[in-house]
C-alpha cells in the first residue's frame, strides 16, 4: 500500500475543489463565501506541502510521482503566489462583476493541475496534470464573457495552447516508442545517443513546452492574451503556470534527456537568446502596461532558460532563485496596475502612469521600486537574480550567452526607466481612488520591501535553493 | 507478400500530425476547422502509441491514448463553448477577422 500522506497536499485539494463547487451550487449568492472560502484551503495546502519539506526524496506510485526538494518548494511557490493573487483580485472581480462561483473553483483545479505537473515523474501523469491546468486556464482567459477582448483572448490561448499540447504530445509519443517507457528515469536508462527518434522526440517536446513559458519563437499568444483577459487573470497567466513550466523544463532536461545534452544545449540556448533579444527590442513600442509586462515576462524567462542551460547544479538553482524572484516582482507591479482606479474603472496605459508622484508619492515609489528592480539595477532584487544566472553561465565559459544576456538587459532597461521618467516627470493627471483593500495593500508592501531588503540577507533565498541538487 | 510493419503506422500518424499542423495555420476562414485540426493531431498521436505498444508489447501506452481521448473530448467542449461566447459578442468566426487583439 503507497503511503497517501505523501500525497495528502492534493487530495484535500481535489476533495477542497468539489466542496466548494457543491456550495457554490446549492446555496444562494455564495460567491464571496466560496471566494474566501478557497482561499483558506489554499492556505490549509500551503501547510499541508510544508509539513512535508522534511521528508527525504521519494518515488510513489511505481516511480511515477515524486516527491523531493525541487517539487515541494515549486510548489510552495506556486500556492503562495496563488494565496497573494487570491488577495489582490478580489475587489477588481466584485467591480467588473466577474465573481462568480466558478471563478475561484477554477483558479484552485489549475493550480491543482500545476501541483501534479510538478510533481510528475511520468509522462501520463505529467500530460495529465498539464491539462488540468490547460483546461482551467482557457476557461479563465476567457472568463468576462460580454467583453469581446476577453473571448478573444481565450480563443487565441485555446487555439495555441491546445497546438503546444499536440506537439508535446507527439514528443511524448515518440519517447514511449523509442524509450519504451513512460517512467522519466526508465527513460533516461533506455535512451541512447543513437537514437534520431528521440532527438526528435525532445524537439518537439521542448517547443512544446516553449509555447507554456511563452519563450520566443513560441510567444506569440502571449502579448494578446495577456491584454485581452482580465487582469486578476492576467497575473495568473505571468506568474503560475511559469513557475510549472519551468519547473518541468528542469524535470524534462536532467531526468529523461540528462544523457542527450549535445542534442537539447544548443536549443535551450537559442530559446534563451531569442527570448532575451525578443523581450528586450519588443516591449520597447507598447502603450499597454498589460502587453508591456507580456513582453518583459518573455524576456525575463529567456533569463530562467539561459540558466538551464548551463548542465550545471549552479545553473538550475539560479534559474529557480530567477523565478521566485520574478515571481514577486509580478506580483508587485501588478497591485500597482490594481490600484489604477478611478470611479469603479481600472487603468491600464502606460499614459495613465503620467505624474503619478504627484498625486501618489508612495504607490510612485514603490513603482520606482519595482520598475529598477525589473531593470536589474542594484542593490534590488532583481540585479541579483540576473547575477547568480551569469555567474552560473560565465563558469561554464558560456560568454556569448552572458554577454548578449547582458546587452538586452541595457535594452530592456530603457522601456522600464521610460516609464519611471513618464511617472516622476510628465504632467499630471487627475487623482486615483486611494481606498483600497486590505489585500492589496498586505501584497503590495510585502512584495515591495521584498525587493527593497533582499540584499541585506540574500543567504536565505540561495541556501533554501542550494539543497535543490538535480544532477 | 507485402506486410504492413511500425513504420507504416508512424508514417500514417506522422501525415495525419503534418496535415493537422497545417490545418491550424493555413487555414483563414473558419475557427472550427482549427478544432478539427487539434483533433487530427491528437488523433496522429494516439496512432503513435497504439502502434508503439503493440510493437514492443507494452500496455501503457494504450492506457496513455485512453487518457488522451478522454482529455480530447473536454479539450474539444471548452474549445466549443469558447467559440460560442466568442460568436456571441463578434458575429463571426471567421479566423481572418479575429484581429481585435494587436500592437
Amino acid at each position: 500500500m503507497e503511503n497517501l500522506n505523501l500525497i495528502l497536499p492534493e487530495i484535500f485539494i481535489s476533495i477542497a475543489i468539489m466542496f466548494l463547487l457543491m456550495i457554490g451550487v446549492f446555496k444562494k449568492n455564495s460567491s464571496s463565501l466560496v471566494y474566501n472560502l478557497s482561499t483558506i484551503s489554499l492556505i490549509v495546502l500551503l501547510s499541508l506541502i510544508y509539513n512535508l519539506s522534511s521528508i527525504s526524496d521519494t518515488s510513489i506510485f511505481n516511480g511515477s510521482y515524486k516527491i523531493d526538494k525541487l517539487a515541494t518548494l515549486m510548489k510552495l511557490l506556486v500556492v503562495g503566489s496563488g494565496i497573494f493573487v487570491m488577495l489582490t483580485t478580489s475587489k477588481y472581480l466584485q467591480i467588473n462583476k466577474l465573481n462568480k462561483i466558478e471563478y475561484p473553483v477554477l483558479i484552485l483545479s489549475s493550480i491543482l493541475g500545476m501541483i501534479v505537473m510538478i510533481s510528475s515523474n511520468d509522462l501520463i501523469v505529467f500530460y495529465m496534470g498539464l491539462e488540468l491546468q490547460s483546461l482551467a486556464l482557457y476557461v479563465l482567459a476567457s472568463f468576462n464573457r460580454d467583453n469581446l477582448l476577453s473571448t478573444e483572448s481565450g480563443l487565441k490561448y485555446f487555439t495555441l495552447s491546445a497546438l503546444s499540447s499536440g506537439l508535446l504530445l507527439y514528443g511524448c509519443s515518440l519517447v514511449y516508442g523509442f524509450a519504451e517507457t513512460t517512467n522519466f528515469n526508465e527513460i533516461l536508462n533506455n535512451s541512447k545517443e543513437s537514437q534520431y527518434g528521440l532527438t526528435f522526440a525532445i524537439v518537439f517536446i521542448l517547443a512544446g513546452l516553449a509555447f507554456k513559458i511563452s519563450a520566443v519563437p513560441f510567444h506569440m499568444w502571449a502579448p494578446d492574451v495577456y491584454q485581452g483577459s482580465p487582469t486578476s487573470v492576467t497575473i495568473i497567466f505571468a506568474i503560475l503556470p511559469k513557475i510549472a513550466a519551468l519547473t518541468v523544463f528542469i524535470r524534462f532536461l536532467y531526468i529523461p534527456f540528462a544523457n542527450m545534452s549535445e542534442q537539447w544545449q544548443i536549443i535551450i540556448v537559442f530559446l534563451s537568446i531569442a527570448s532575451m533579444l525578443f523581450g528586450a527590442v519588443a516591449a520597447i513600442g507598447q502603450k499597454n502596461l498589460k502587453r508591456l509586462v507580456a513582453y518583459s515576462s518573455i524576456g525575463h524567462m529567456g533569463y530562467a532558460l539561459a540558466g538551464l542551460s548551463t548542465e550545471t547544479n549552479q545553473g538550475i538553482q539560479s534559474s529557480i532563485i530567477y523565478i521566485s524572484i520574478y515571481l514577486v516582482m509580478n506580483l508587485a507591479f501588478f497591485s500597482c496596475l490594481f490600484m489604477l482606479r478611478r470611479n469603479e474603472k481600472y487603468y491600464e496605459k502606460i499614459d495613465d502612469l503620467s505624474g503619478l508622484s504627484k498625486n501618489h508619492p508612495l504607490l510612485a515609489f514603490s513603482l520606482l521600486i519595482i520598475l529598477f528592480s525589473l531593470a536589474g539595477i542594484p542593490p534590488l532584487a532583481g540585479f541579483f537574480a540576473k547575477f547568480y544566472i551569469f555567474m552560473a553561465v560565465i563558469e561554464e565559459s558560456m560568454y556569448f550567452l552572458a554577454i548578449i544576456g547582458l546587452l538586452s538587459t541595457v535594452v530592456a532597461a530603457f522601456y522600464y526607466i521610460r516609464i519611471i521618467k513618464i511617472i516622476y516627470f510628465d504632467p499630471e493627471k487627475e487623482k486615483y481612488e486611494t481606498n483600497h483593500h486590505l489585500g492589496l495593500k498586505v501584497t503590495l508592501a510585502v512584495s515591495t520591501i521584498f525587493i527593497l531588503i533582499y540584499f541585506i540577507y540574500p543567504n536565505g533565498l540561495t541556501e533554501i535553493v542550494s539543497k535543490i541538487n538535480i544532477i | 507478400m507485402f506486410s504492413i510493419g511500425l513504420g507504416h503506422y508512424l508514417t500514417l500518424a506522422a501525415i495525419i500530425f503534418t496535415i493537422g499542423v497545417a490545418g491550424i495555420f493555413l487555414n483563414r476562414k473558419n475557427i472550427i476547422v482549427i478544432l478539427m485540426s487539434i483533433e487530427l493531431i491528437l488523433l496522429a498521436v494516439n496512432i503513435n502509441l497504439v502502434s508503439f505498444s503493440i510493437f514492443i508489447n507494452d500496455i501503457s501506452g494504450q492506457i496513455f491514448t485512453l487518457f488522451i481521448l478522454t482529455v480530447a473530448a473536454a479539450e474539444a467542449a471548452i474549445g466549443l463553448a469558447i467559440i460560442v461566447v466568442y460568436y456571441r459578442n463578434s458575429g463571426t468566426i471567421s479566423v481572418e477577422e479575429i484581429d481585435k487583439l494587436k500592437g
